[in-house]
């Protein structure tokens, strides 16, 4: 824990003059708010009885606390706007960190997380650092140099009350840890059936057609009717015990306060040598004291709690903080050309090391040629592709782009090599020229035009209403043909030599999808090519086809020798004339 | 102000989500430093917008303090005067003091919990707005006679969404017995989804009738109608739970015998039997832990549970492979030869054997007859045909 706080103050380090800066207005603003009470109780003091009034002094004491409190009230807005700055400036170092690092992880590790939950991270958990451990630390110094203040501002006006109010804190501390402990095993179960009916809820509110189609309304509501039962009981008891806290905390409080007063009364009235001698005035302010002194351990009991969830969210983000990158290559190669020729020579490569996936693979691909790879859903046709581009390492072999290592040259001149449409479109929030020229920013206005229309997708681009400065994004209504056409486009325009190609399988209408045949055939003209093929027309034109099955390559070769050999691909492709 | 914050965040947001789901592409086109400066971009929004609100917000806490203590000096100046004329005594004045304090602590919660309502009544409206929504509107017909004649009947029918200027069906009639299996075709956006929602009344017909037993559907108990017809979805959802319980949503009490049969017809027993806990396999959020192909096989079994009278297929085969497809459509008549089967698809060959095919475009039916029928009659149809047929049977695994 103190390892994490010590790592998040880091990110703090650049900030440390506000850092200092909220230090020193805290302790001006508290301890100026602190002699208040002082300055009251001279007052006090002066206003004795009938005709014994020293308006002279009052008057002079008045004008001390008018000023002192507006300077005060001053610093103390001053500290808020330097924690403020400290807090927002350093999540922002943070946040920046942790996305720059999201970009340069090995996808492994990307794929291996849910996107949600690295969205939280970056979001919501750093949001959660900057409330509980920036915004926390000062709510707890400022309550730390309050307890010290009251505590020498009592000591100094009566040290033996100072004693006796010091003596007794630790009850009101004793009684609330004891009704927290009770009300946080409530809580805590609380929680988990909050998450149940947050899950039930999101699952049948959002499956409702399903859910009505199957008639299952009633049984879903005798579900949540279950869990809203459990979660009114606990959450009763939960409150019960959590709002014994405060009852309890200020009777104690109460109890001490009542014990300055009768110790002071005594104390002012002067019988009792032992306790010192007091005025009306510097009791009052004693009192004003004991009750300040009280209120900030209630404070940062609540830091304590908001603490440990900052430190738990922090480690998250330390967690992806940590992760490896991907090793810095620059040092490397760069392609300057592809003559589009591609080889793999006895490659292995598998995700984890106990199950074994692609094993000896070999494959020789000349400029121009296209190879197909086929085989039924989930085969792992992707792999091919996290290979190629080097979005993953083979284990063991060579794989080589233009007679070059593919490991011995830069991952940005390999990428730059290929064009990538993928079927699982991935368009931005931005306009559609924006989204065209992504691979080519510097592309006019003119180009990005010429590469739409020569991938047949200007017609549809024209009929949106701002045309291509109409902003689009993932979830904007285009079909998911149209958002594969402005994919295409872009390929047209970044203009690569190798190209892969992922065609579509269903959900597309007829039109849109005669368009995509015609946009892929016109960019595959003259360029090596790998296609995740599914219309057999595809792959009957292609040089050479890759039959995949459970991640592996299991048969190679072009149409006629595969059919040939009576294979996989040769039970598949009659299994299309089955019907 | 506030909401611009959140604004920036969500921008923030949007920004890495999209990163991450685009995360080959970015890589591909090593764009990872533009992608970068753009989010810094946002950030740096984030940061000075919640300073720009710090500095307003911050003032509220200084300034209770000082009125708190300002009203304390004022009682005290002019509760001297009152000492001094005799009408208070000091013990007085300090109680002054200590009320004031308390009043102005109180004051402070007080200020506190206006924020606080404020927030409640908002909530409060989002709450009562839900409440204030009609329940779906039901028939009361509870008996429904078993007919074997024509199981669903459109006559005329037309139909537009709430709000929405334009027809999304246009005067579609046709009917279809039981034990029939009927085949609508058609591009995106076509209408097809929308009239299959019409048997199971999700929707009810703008012009014209939807008759389904021989009964109008408006009048037809929702609980009653829905009992009898099955219904799988474009999209495979699955619920957490086991496989068994899933299974169950059609039919609460169905037995292991019954969940089977249904599995098998759906060619998903094999890999459900194969996996160690069988039935009891836990399906987490979603289906996270089965295949797309899986999934759906799964959820077809789901609809078949307990033989239901009508089977409505929306485009649900889309994730299986043609073998898989084939044999789950051969399975399906055999094993309920009774059950009045809609089938919605992209592709001729897994109608071909239906016994009507309603071709759709752009809401209206262009075409009604069996798939030779079709061939002859029907250019929509033809072309959609032949433009499948020059790919010798549609494609390896749709």
């Amino acid at each position: 824990m103190l390892k994490t706080l010590k790592r998040v103050f880091s990110y703090a380090a650049p900030y440390m003059r506000y850092f200092v800066m909220t230090l020193a207005f805290a302790a001006l603003g508290v301890s100026l708010s602190l002699a208040v009470p002082v300055f009251i109780g001279e007052a006090v003091d002066c206003c004795i009885g009938k005709g014994n009034v020293d308006f002279h002094k009052l008057g002079i004491i008045i004008v001390l606390l008018a000023s002192m409190v507006i300077a005060s009230t001053l610093f103390q807005w001053l500290m808020i706007l330097c924690t403020n700055k400290l807090s927002f400036l350093t999540i922002r170092d943070l946040r920046s960190d942790i996305f720059c690092k999201l970009e340069r992880v090995p996808l492994r590790y990307i794929d291996g997380h849910t996107k949600g939950e690295l969205t939280s991270r970056v979001i919501n958990d750093i949001e959660i650092i900057s409330d509980g451990l920036l915004q926390g630390f000062t709510q707890f110094f400022s309550g730390i140099i309050t307890i010290i203040g009251t505590l020498i501002f009592m000591m100094v006006i009566n040290f033996r009350i100072a004693i006796v109010v010091v003596i007794l804190t630790p009850l009101s501390f004793i009684a609330a840890s004891k009704i927290t402990k009770a009300s946080h095993d409530s809580y805590m179960k609380q929680s988990r059936l909050r998450g149940e009916m947050v899950g039930l809820a999101e699952e049948m509110a959002g499956n409702q057609k399903i859910v009505k189609a199957f008639v299952y309304d009633k049984r879903a509501e005798a579900r949540f009717d279950e869990i809203n039962a459990a979660y009114g009981k606990i959450g009763a008891k939960a409150t019960f015990f959590s709002s014994m806290t405060n009852p309890t905390t200020r009777f104690v409080n109460g109890l001490i306060y009542a014990a300055v007063g009768l110790l002071g009364a005594l104390g002012v009235v002067g019988k009792f040598p032992i306790i010192g001698a007091m005025t009306v005035g510097k009791l009052s302010s004693f009192l004003a004291y004991s009750n300040q002194y009280t209120k900030p351990f209630n404070e940062i009991s609540g830091v304590f709690a908001e603490l440990q969830n900052a430190v738990a969210s922090a480690e998250r983000v330390f967690a992806v903080l940590d992760e490896n990158e991907v090793p810095d290559d620059s040092d490397k190669d760069v392609l300057e050309s592809c003559d589009g020729t591609l080889s793999f020579s006895d490659v292995f490569f598998s995700y984890s090391p106990d199950t074994k996936l692609i094993e000896n693979f070999s494959l020789d691909v000349k400029s121009g040629q296209r190879v197909a790879i086929v085989g039924p859903t989930g085969c792992g046709k992707s792999t091919i592709i996290n290979l190629l581009l080097r979005f993953y390492d083979i284990d063991s072999g060579k794989i080589e782009l233009s007679g070059k290592d593919i490991n011995r040259i830069t991952r940005d001149s390999l990428r730059s090599c290929f064009g990538m449409v993928l079927q699982e479109t991935w368009v931005f929030t931005g306009t559609v020229a924006e989204n065209i020229a992504y691979g080519a920013p510097d592309a006019t206005r003119e180009q990005i035009i010429e590469a739409a229309k020569s991938v047949y997708a200007h017609g549809f681009i024209k009929r949106l209403p701002n045309g291509y400065d109409t902003v689009i994004s993932e979830d904007c209504g285009l079909s998911q043909g149209q958002k594969q056409l402005i994919c295409i486009a872009r390929i047209m325009l970044m203009d690569p030599p190798m190209l892969i190609l992922d065609e579509a399988t269903s959900s597309i209408d007829l039109r849109t999808e005669l368009r995509i045949q015609r946009a892929f055939a016109k960019l595959m003209e003259g360029r090596t090519s790998f296609v995740i093929a599914h219309r057999l027309s595809t792959i009957k034109n292609s040089d050479i086809i890759l039959v995949m099955k459970h991640g592996n390559i299991i048969e190679q070769g072009d149409h006629e020798q595969l059919l040939a050999k009576g294979g996989f691909y040769a039970e598949l492709y009659n299994s299309q004339f089955a019907s | 102000m506030y909401k611009k914050t959140q604004q920036c965040l969500d921008r923030a947001s949007l920004l890495t989500s999209e990163s991450l789901e685009g995360a080959r592409v970015i890589r591909a086109f090593s764009r990872q430093n533009e992608e970068i400066d753009e989010f810094k971009e946002a950030v740096d929004d984030i940061s000075e917008n919640s300073i720009a609100v710090g500095k307003i917000s911050a003032i509220l806490n200084p300034v209770a303090f000082m009125v708190m203590n300002l009203g304390i000096v004022a009682v005290i100046w002019f509760g001297g005067k009152r000492v001094d004329v005799g009408r208070l005594t000091q013990g007085e004045l300090t109680a002054f003091t200590n009320y004031m304090t308390q009043i102005l602590l109180a004051l402070v919660v007080l200020a506190n919990l206006i924020v606080i309502f404020t927030k409640a009544f908002a909530s409060a409206n989002r709450i009562s707005e839900v409440f204030s929504l009609l329940p779906e509107e039901n028939g009361t017909v509870c008996e429904i006679k078993d007919e074997k004649k024509a199981i669903i009947e459109f006559s005329s029918v037309s139909f537009a969404y709430a709000g929405a200027g334009d027809y999304s069906l246009r005067n579609i009639s046709f009917s279809v017995m039981g034990g029939q299996m009927l085949g609508i075709i058609g591009g995106t956006g076509c209408g097809k989804s929308t009239l299959a929602n019409l048997i199971p009344c999700f929707y009810r017909a703008t012009e014209g009738a939807v008759n389904v037993f021989g009964v109008n559907v408006n009048d037809i108990d929702n609980e009653q109608l829905r009992r009898r017809i099955g219904i799988v979805p474009q999209k495979a959802t699955l619920f957490t739970g086991t496989i068994r319980e899933n299974m169950r949503w059609r039919k609460s009490d169905a037995t292991d015998d019954e969940i089977i049969s249904a599995l098998k017809t759906a060619q998903a027993w094999d890999f459900v039997s194969n996996s160690p806990d069988g039935l009891d396999t836990v399906i987490s959020q979603g289906g996270k832990n089965l295949s797309g192909g899986q999934k759906q096989r799964i959820s077809i079994a789901r609809a078949l549970v307990g033989s239901p009278d009508i089977v409505i297929l929306d485009d649900s085969t889309s994730a299986l492979d043609y073998k898989t497809d084939l044999a789950f459509r051969r399975a399906l008549s055999e094993d309920l030869p009774d059950t009045t089967v809609v089938m919605i698809s992209q592709r001729t060959t897994s109608l071909k054997n239906a016994d009507k095919i309603i071709v759709m475009d752009e809401g209206e039916a262009v075409g009604i007859g069996t798939h030779e029928e079709l061939v002859r009659n029907c250019d929509v149809y033809n072309e959609i045909y032949r433009s499948q047929m020059n790919e010798k049977g549609g494609s390896t695994d749709a």
